[in-house]
């Protein structure tokens, strides 16, 4: 009884989740609980399983063994990478993929939360409250100077940019967000915070990030994951000194 | 909705190019049915249905520009859906010549009566009816490009895997169509056709009307086109062409949009086939060689793919010369189309109206440049840039 | 038949001369009249004369039976001399009969076939019959025995009895004792017993032969021994059921091994470099046309080494390819690199320059290439009938998917190859140079197509087409046995290969190879990358 209440106030819970290839386990039994309008970051040394584990929650990786569950009932592995974005998870990659040979506008009105169905989108025509949640949005990530050029000649931190605004038109209930401030200034990364923050007012929010400063910045739960399990839990403090995580990820 | 899609269809450059076409559909019959012999505009009766044959070829090109210029599908089994909607096309003609067969059976066409068949197989059943032998055009390719399509893209069959499997396809059709007990005829398919319509096939009004048709269908394929690449679901086909993961992770069915494009433009392909096989006069099984097939995306890229102008130029362009050359020197024929092959990936990635179009991004970027605006010219509309791998 | 007959003959003939011992001949000069009394006057006169012959024990005198038992035997009107022509001793020319000399003063115009009757056939075989069975040598004993059970001809029977009464030798015996068996099958007044008896024993020589001999005496048989044959017949239908297995799956074997060469060179570039090689086939066709330039120059200048040429081939056929693709590698696909759908109508291009290219070297006309002696030919295995040429291939094929599987393995350039497959980027993040593995395992895929075009010059034409005939098949075999591991394409070459030959019987040839595609295409539902898929997120990525 405990257990299903426990999953039932969850926005993602993952139980004993365990996935290999090959013989290597990318993933051993890991469990890791977010709850609504939470933001959680995750960090840990390269292979620790942080973008395996985004891909089993996405779809794109099916886990071999364990329980993933997206707002306390839905069964994420039974799922295909198109149902869990409608579902309302949306994902950041970790190299920033936007559509290069579609202008920034295109790029916010594709991601925009309508009917995604064959026929809706073909004929779809932008009504003016679409026109105006696009502004809103290009105007939050500061591209709405951009908006008729193509996304392929923003620079890097533009497209870490134009791919969080795309993540917000979405209008996602919990947002995967890999490596968000790689490639960028330090005024642009205390903005990414402080929008994430905000984002994290609503929505339930799962940052990787390896820039420590920047996670001290988010100032939330963090996880230290490694060789496919959790590590350590807590704040940042309790994490950065769990002499485990000292000897494992962040060195003396 | 569906105006307003319709209206954003008709941009600049297609409602020029279907305003071009329908002037060909009207000048050529018009130039050989009215002028003269002797006339120096005067088109002689061969060129007709040849120039004819072009449009076909271009409008297969087309189709083949759907799903690999702006979705990324490179198909090398598009011949096979032309072949099946020129067959649909041929067994209507065969139901027309009746009783002026060799053996006079007023039913059954002369190969079943050679074969010693004894009744008309189930599939040939109301092929003597036009429209119902029309619809055979669009529904056969659709289906066949739906089932096909639904299997691979389902199982997310990409890239090389999905061109070799499409090639296997069209292979297995012309292994299939050669066999007599098909029932299409076997190895010398369907011809010796008499009429279509109740008109002498061969007439100069026939094929002049023909030709118009030809035209008109290409015009129609370009508005179809056009209306799709350029709403907000040919967006979405670039991105699958770009990022699939990507577009698949913003919650769009990739696997349903590339069904979509496969299978629209499996129903231009097959309408192109059926106008094809009245204008030439046969359909035989060659039509589904795997050759065939790779020789329509060479005519796509010749033009530039992912632009709707391009695959026409290059359909026709690639064609005009293979009538040149294997006239003039038969044995170099195949030299040029291989060394095409070669120029055309390795110099010329978005073909000709890609020159085309970096020459005008040149001239513009210079007079942009005295001007001292700082904006980069982009690439032409239209023009997509050199697209990512997908992989 | 009549070359069936011809090589029992030889076989007599060499097993005569090689092993009876010199003291059974006589001198040519009392022979040879013997012999020449064989043309005159009428079958009587002739039987005689055969008894004659029969008397003296000579071990040439056989195979002089022989040839007049098949009516072959012929004799100079104006001398009188019997002789050997062409046909019947197989030189080309007109020879002696006893000391094989050639005979340049006889022509061919001047002879006159010696006549048989049926009546003289049966003393003829009789005779040979017994200068055979009854001889000294073993072998020759044992080639007569096989012969009558060939045969079965009732008129030997007598002979036989008294032959196996004779017989020492305990294979020879059971020979000969089954060939007994087969002529009692076809005495139909036998005696009850003896048929009871016969039966058994026919059936376990196995075989058609045997089922057809079965078959036939079913007829004529008893009735009370009918049921005994006719379940006999069914052991052996049941036993040629099971044979017939055996040989589909060999003949698919050896499909699949000629697709496993065709495909293997095709599976590492793709797997490497994952690029679709569309000129592969032409890579084939110019092993093939490499072996018949090879063979056309050592028929010319050195006919002698005729039976190496294949040895000569290989070599030239792996280094000529193998250039050509590094050629190709490095003159055009580099280029297109991360383009793979380009690569594909780039090297389509390509393949046809090269048929094209090749058409107006050689011309359209198919070129047929020998086989060395030791390729000719068949051999029987059980039920199995195997010709030496498919035989060989299916050994050379794994000859050269073990070679590469150690290059792959215990090579550096093996070891860069396997990881450039894994992840390009970081293989060369870890230095190494991937270029020049692109190269090599171009040069290596071509240079494995050329190997598989020596090959496949053994079973079939040579023409500038030759290679589109296997490519498709190649690309499914590669498409089902998927990429990375060797193995996979072993694996789905013969599983294709045996796959067509098990549907072949029931479907056809050509419905068969639909049925093959459609399974495919149905298959990669289940695995869209094939049989042995490489997993992780690097491949995905």
């Amino acid at each position: 009884m405990s257990e299903a209440a426990e999953k039932l106030g969850t926005m993602l819970y993952l139980d004993g989740v365990s996935v290999a290839f090959d013989g290597f386990k990318a993933i051993n039994n890991l469990s890791i609980i977010v709850h609504p309008a939470e933001m959680l970051a995750i960090i840990g040394p390269n292979g620790a399983g942080k973008t395996t584990m985004m891909d089993i929650i996405t779809g794109k990786t099916r886990p071999d063994d364990g329980q993933v569950l997206f707002d306390g009932r839905t069964d994420l592995t039974k799922l295909d990478e198109a149902a869990i974005a409608n579902l309302g998870i949306g994902r950041k990659f970790q190299k920033p993929t936007v559509f290069e040979s579609h202008t920034v506008w295109d790029n916010i009105e594709m991601a925009l939360k309508k009917p995604r169905g064959v026929f809706a989108a073909l004929f779809y025509v932008a009504d003016d409250a679409d026109i105006a949640r696009i502004t809103e949005i290009l105007e939050t990530v500061r591209l709405i100077a951009r908006k008729d050029d193509y996304a392929a000649n923003l620079s890097h931190g533009q497209k870490q940019w134009l791919e969080i605004g795309m993540l917000l038109a979405q209008d996602p209930k919990l947002l995967l967000v890999d490596e968000p401030v790689a490639g960028m200034t330090d005024a642009e990364t205390v903005e990414t915070a402080k929008l994430l923050k905000d984002i994290a007012r609503t929505r339930s929010v799962v940052v990787v990030e390896h820039d420590m400063s920047f996670v001290r910045e988010l100032g939330s739960r963090v996880t230290c994951l490694a060789e496919g399990a959790v590590l350590a839990e807590g704040s940042l403090d309790q994490v950065s000194a769990n002499p485990v995580v000292i000897e494992r990820y962040l060195g003396r | 909705m569906i105006t307003q899609a319709l209206f954003r269809a008709l941009d600049k450059k297609a409602i020029w190019i279907v305003a071009i076409l329908l002037v060909v559909a009207i000048a050529v019959p018009m130039s050989n049915l009215l002028l003269p012999e002797g006339n120096p505009f005067r088109l002689p009766n061969y060129a007709v249905p040849l120039f004819g044959k072009y449009l076909t070829f271009a409008m297969l090109a087309l189709a083949l520009d759907l799903v690999w210029g702006y979705c990324g599908i490179l198909s090398l089994g598009h011949g096979a859906f032309f072949a099946i909607g020129g067959y649909a096309m041929g067994m209507y003609l065969m139901r027309q010549i009746g009783t002026r067969g060799v053996y006079a059976n007023p039913i059954l066409p002369d190969f079943m009566v050679f074969l010693n068949w004894k009744e008309l197989p189930w599939y040939w059943y109301g092929m003597d009816n036009f429209w119902i032998a029309m619809l055979m055009v669009v529904l056969v390719p659709g289906l066949l490009a739906f089932v096909f399509g639904f299997l691979a893209f389902r199982s997310r069959v990409t890239g090389v895997y999905l061109s070799i499997i499409t090639q296997a396809m069209t292979y297995a059709l012309l292994l299939a169509f050669f066999r007599n007990d098909m029932g299409f005829g076997g190895n010398n398919g369907l011809t010796d056709f008499k009429d279509i319509l109740g008109q002498p096939i061969s007439a100069t009004t026939t094929r002049a009307a023909l030709f118009a048709a030809s035209a008109i269908a290409l015009a129609l394929a370009v508005l179809a086109c056009s209306m799709i690449v350029n709403s907000k679901l040919g967006k979405v086909m670039v991105a699958v062409r770009d990022a699939e993961s990507r577009t698949r992770f913003l919650g769009y069915r990739v696997e349903y949009v590339k069904l979509f494009a496969f299978v629209v433009s499996a129903i231009i392909a097959g309408i192109a086939g059926a106008l094809y096989v009245p204008q030439v006069g046969i359909i035989n099984p060659s039509e589904f060689d795997p050759a065939n097939s790779i020789e329509v995306v060479i005519w796509t890229a010749v033009g530039g793919r992912g632009t709707i102008i391009g695959p026409i130029i290059g359909g026709i362009l690639v064609n005009v010369g293979k009538s040149y050359f294997t006239g003039a020197f038969p044995e170099y024929w195949l030299f040029a189309l291989g060394a095409l092959f070669v120029v055309t990936t390795l110099f010329l990635p978005k073909g000709i109206v890609g020159l085309i179009g970096q020459y005008r991004a040149a001239t513009t970027r210079r007079e942009q440049h005295d001007r001292d605006a700082p904006t980069p010219q982009q690439v032409e509309a239209g023009v997509d840039p050199q697209p990512k791998p997908a992989e | 038949m009549t070359l069936l007959r011809m090589i029992t003959t030889l076989m007599v003939v060499l097993g005569a001369l090689l092993a009876t011992p010199a003291h059974a001949q006589i001198a040519d000069t009392e022979l040879t009249p013997l012999v020449d009394a064989l043309a005159p006057g009428n079958f009587k006169d002739r039987e005689a004369a055969i008894g004659a012959l029969v008397a003296t024990g000579d071990p040439r005198v056989v195979p002089i039976l022989q040839v007049l038992l098949e009516g072959e035997l012929y004799f100079d009107e104006a001398t009188g001399k019997v002789v050997f022509t062409s046909a019947s001793s197989g030189k080309g020319t007109i020879t002696d009969p006893v000391t094989a000399a050639e005979l340049p003063e006889i022509t061919e115009d001047g002879l006159e076939k010696v006549k048989v009757n049926n009546g003289l056939r049966r003393v003829l075989r009789t005779a040979i019959g017994q200068m055979t069975l009854l001889s000294e040598d073993p072998g020759v004993r044992l080639f007569a025995a096989q012969s009558i059970l060939r045969d079965a001809d009732p008129a030997q029977l007598e002979l036989l009895d008294s032959a196996i009464s004779a017989e020492t030798d305990s294979s020879i015996r059971r020979v000969m004792e089954q060939a007994r068996a087969a002529i009692v099958l076809k005495t139909p007044d036998a005696a009850i017993e003896d048929w009871q008896a016969a039966i058994p024993v026919v059936q376990a020589i196995g075989g058609r032969d045997a089922l057809n001999t079965l078959t036939t005496a079913l007829n004529t048989a008893p009735e009370d021994v009918k049921p005994l044959i006719q379940t006999a017949i069914d052991g052996l239908a049941r036993d040629r059921a099971v044979w017939d297995v055996a040989q589909n799956i060999w003949f698919g074997i050896s499909l699949g091994s000629v697709l496993l060469l065709a495909a293997i060179g095709l599976a590492i570039t793709f797997g490497v470099m994952g690029v679709i090689n569309m000129a592969h086939g032409e890579m084939v066709m110019l092993g093939a046309y490499t072996t018949f330039v090879v063979q056309e120059i050592i028929r010319q200048n050195y006919p002698g080494l005729f039976d190496w040429s294949l040895a000569i081939a290989l070599p030239l056929a792996f280094l000529f390819t193998g250039l050509v693709g590094v050629a190709i590698e490095r003159g055009i696909i580099r280029f297109l690199y991360g383009r793979p759908l380009e690569t594909l109508l780039a090297t389509w291009g390509l393949s046809l320059i090269i048929q094209q290219a090749v058409q107006r070297i050689f011309t359209a006309n198919i070129r047929e290439v020998g086989n060395p002696t030791w390729m000719s030919g068949s051999f029987e295995l059980g039920g199995l009938a195997i010709t030496w040429n498919r035989f060989y291939i299916v050994i050379f094929a794994l000859m050269v998917f073990v070679a590469l599987l150690l290059v792959l393995k215990y090579t550096a350039i093996g070891l860069h190859m396997r990881a450039v497959t894994q992840n390009r980027r970081m293989a060369s993040a870890m230095g190494i140079r991937t270029p020049l593995v692109d190269a090599l395992t171009f040069g290596l895929g071509s240079g494995i197509a050329g190997l598989a075009g020596v090959a496949l010059s053994q079973i079939g034409n040579v023409s500038p087409n030759l290679g589109q005939g296997y490519i498709i098949d190649s690309f499914m075999v590669v498409v089902f046995g998927g990429v990375g591991n060797l193995w996979g394409t072993l694996v789905g070459a013969l599983t294709l290969g045996i796959a067509n030959k098990f549907i072949e019987p029931y479907a056809g040839a050509v419905l068969g190879k639909i049925i093959i595609l459609v399974l495919i295409i149905l298959f990669i539902q289940r695995r869209p990358r094939g049989l042995f898929a490489l997993k992780g997120r690097s491949i995905e990525a």
